[in-house]
């Protein structure tokens, strides 16, 4: 009951604020609709609980107490403080935002083929207003969904992709969103729109990181729209400050055919929720969601994936693997939904965890929901150590304990980076979960 | 080079190897052969530093040093290498950072210059060369989605890298077709030589017409009820297990000299 009044208490300020968002915001009419729209369901809807099924794992309390001010533009970051963001050995199109504005001084758009464009939402909607005016907003479920509800309520800039058909974009696209030390908690809403025609190829990095931020909130939307056959890896990396709560939403809408892989690595923030949700709404269609997470001290990441089949003869495949140290506590809610007509589904998803100390905690919780009567559904869900015969293995080698551990907790998030198939955004990602890792420098020396 | 004196060993209470004694001396092939249950794995697990093994009594000395008294990693880096019976598959964990990290420990421990990822990567193909075996295990996490040949041969390839001085191989020919043991008993015999010893541990006679004993054990109950030549290995084929325990222990202290 507590932390519903409290939500109330916080939710004031975010109706506050949009007033004065929505004054200076400009924007078409149909957009300011659909914000004002928004705020009137954030309201409605407030900070969910503990009680709410969804949330069960997940007290927000904390959040929604906290007061958090828009975050204002820029922050003063140079292209020195970028320099680590680079993936070795492949050029990619970097665009840069700033506590949640598109900063034009740091980004790298880069040359992409015909028709391609990596821009910000805030250009787009001057530019490219017919693109964006048929797809934003239009895939998410801001009704149902507090956060979604709030990001949409604040839209105002992120990235904005667009692929022709048939296009194959070589160089990835990342998208860093980084929120710099201010004098006070702020919140910024990321919101990007991915679009990828029929045929079409694409890499997209979005990559959440704190350049000196302590504590803030980072309330992120992604929609991402899949024409026929095409192939879309998408990587979420979240690397936030041990004080930041990271509330993201991805929401994949495929068409026949297509390819997706969903890729997350969460590594910082205070309290992390990660929500993925691919709907498979042509015939044939498959996606991977495939993601590690690594919270240590008193971190807390909750998993929320949400696969819906909604035509026939289409493939999911959830692969989480999750390695809990300290106090942390970590869930995976993993629900497969088939619907009626999604006959010959072939769904699979499987949950792995090590918890390094006894103090860590884990709930895996998989759901499912079949409305169709042909379908091939498994799920798996462990929780677990170090397996011992094989720390003894690597030791009888003469590697040391200590190694040996280390090695084999690489080798359990490695099965995740494996899947990861651009080969120099796959090895940013080691580099990340190497450094994270209890003596992870020792495997520096190996490869 | 190995002598292990009275050892007695229980696993959860159970007693296992029952008074066990031996001598391996540099240049020797030692086969201990048994049937299930004597406790031939519970040797190697012990003299390789295995958890779980409850030492009672007894006495394992490798050159001279207290080898109980060491670390598993320890025992390799002074030179002992045990081939599994089951080799672990760890996915993720790539064979080449797997093998790098093992050769490096062990030439630090020796005082040598550690390699780095490219003489390593070649020193590994010249073994599997020599051993005639596909460089495509490289390629693959340790063990992961390895046939039980492959295991096997990857053991002997460890073993070829890690050049030991004591060499346990633990039921190393179990589950081998005719081809994959043939190359497993190569890749052992080309690593005979002089200064190192070699404990065969096998339940059928058929390995050690490829890898020729100096020395056979038999294993019954926890103690060693008889030893011989290799001859001996034939002779158990023939007449069986309970043949060499009807004998009796007493005989078997007699027969080694």
């Amino acid at each position: 009951m507590s932390a519903a009044v409290k939500g109330k208490g916080g939710l004031e300020g975010y109706l506050e604020s949009f007033k004065r968002f929505q004054n200076g915001a400009g924007g078409p009419s149909w957009l300011r609709e659909v914000r004002r729209a928004a705020i009137g369901r954030s309201a409605e809807l407030g900070f969910p609980t503990t009680r709410d099924e969804h949330w069960k794992f997940t007290n927000l309390a904390p959040l929604a107490k906290k007061t958090f001010r828009p975050a204002s533009a820029g922050g003063k970051i140079t292209l020195d403080d970028l320099a680590a963001f680079v993936f070795r050995g492949q050029e990619s199109a970097r665009l840069v935002f700033v506590n949640g504005r598109y900063v034009e001084e740091l980004s790298d758009p880069c040359a992409q083929p015909g028709g391609v464009i990596a821009c910000s939402l805030a250009q787009s909607l001057g530019f490219h207003k017919e693109l964006v005016e048929q797809h934003l907003a239009k895939h998410v479920d801001y009704e149902r969904d507090f956060f979604t509800a709030l990001n949409t309520a604040f839209m105002a800039d992120g990235g904005f992709v667009y692929v022709p058909a048939k296009a194959v974009v070589q160089r990835p696209i990342h998208l860093i969103f980084a929120t710099t030390k201010t004098s006070s908690p702020v919140v910024t809403h990321p919101r990007n729109l991915i679009m990828v025609g029929e045929a079409a190829e694409a890499a997209i990095v979005e990559e959440y990181v704190s350049l000196g931020g302590d504590e803030y909130f980072t309330n992120a939307v992604s929609e991402v729209v899949v024409g026929e056959s095409a192939v879309v890896e998408h990587y979420r990396v979240e690397r936030e400050s041990l004080r930041a709560y990271n509330i993201g939403t991805l929401r994949v809408q495929q068409a026949r055919s297509s390819n997706v892989f969903c890729h997350g690595v969460f590594l910082g923030g205070a309290l992390v929720r990660n929500n993925v949700h691919p709907v498979l709404a042509g015939e044939g269609a498959e996606c991977v969601l495939n993601g590690v997470f690594m919270p240590r001290g008193r971190q807390h990441i909750d998993n929320f994936m949400w696969v819906e089949h909604a035509s026939p003869q289409c493939g999911s495949r959830q692969y989480y693997n999750g390695i809990l140290d300290d106090k942390a506590t970590g869930v995976f809610s993993g629900r497969i939904i088939v619907h009626k007509d999604a006959q010959k589904t072939d769904a699979k998803q499987t949950n792995r965890n090590l918890l390094l100390s006894d103090e860590a905690q884990m709930d895996s919780k998989p759901q499912l929901e079949i409305y169709a009567d042909d379908v091939k559904c498994t799920h798996g869900a462990t929780i677990g150590q170090l397996d011992d015969d094989a720390i003894f293995y690597l030791r009888s080698r003469g590697i040391p304990a200590e190694t040996a551990r280390t090695l084999l907790l690489f080798g359990f998030a490695a099965e995740n980076l494996e899947r990861m198939r651009q080969e120099p955004i796959r090895r940013y990602v080691e580099n990340l979960v190497t450094d994270r890792l209890p003596r992870g420098e020792i495997l520096r020396n190996l490869s | 080079m190995l002598e292990i004196k009275n050892l007695r060993v229980s696993v959860e209470g159970r007693k296992i190897l029952k008074g066990f004694n031996l001598k391996v001396d540099a240049g020797e092939v030692h086969s201990i052969m048994g049937p299930n249950g004597s406790g031939k794995s519970t040797l190697a697990s012990v003299l390789a530093g295995r958890d779980g093994y409850e030492v009672t009594q007894g006495q394992v000395l490798y050159r001279g040093r207290n080898l109980l008294e060491l670390k598993p990693e320890e025992r390799a880096c002074e030179g002992v290498f045990m081939a599994f019976q089951y080799p672990v598959e760890i996915p993720g964990v790539g064979s080449i950072q797997f093998l790098t990290a093992a050769l490096n420990a062990i030439r630090r421990h020796r005082g040598e210059e550690e390699l780095d990822a490219f003489e390593a990567l070649k020193l590994f193909k010249d073994k599997l060369k020599q051993l005639q075996m596909s460089d495509e295990m490289l390629h693959r996490s340790v063990n992961e989605g390895f046939s039980g040949g492959e295991k096997k041969k990857n053991e002997i390839f460890q073993m070829a890298v890690l050049e030991p001085s004591l060499a346990i191989l633990d039921e190393t020919d179990s589950g081998l077709d005719i081809d994959a043991l043939r190359i497993v008993a190569d890749g052992v015999n080309a690593l005979r030589s002089p200064e190192r010893a070699m404990l065969v541990i096998t339940h059928y006679q058929r390995l050690l017409n490829y890898i020729v004993p100096d020395y056979v054990h038999v294993l019954v109950d926890g103690r060693i009820v008889r030893s011989g030549g290799k001859e001996l290995a034939l002779h158990l084929e023939e007449h069986g297990y309970s043949w060499a325990e009807e004998r009796g222990p007493a005989e078997a202290a007699g027969a080694r000299s």
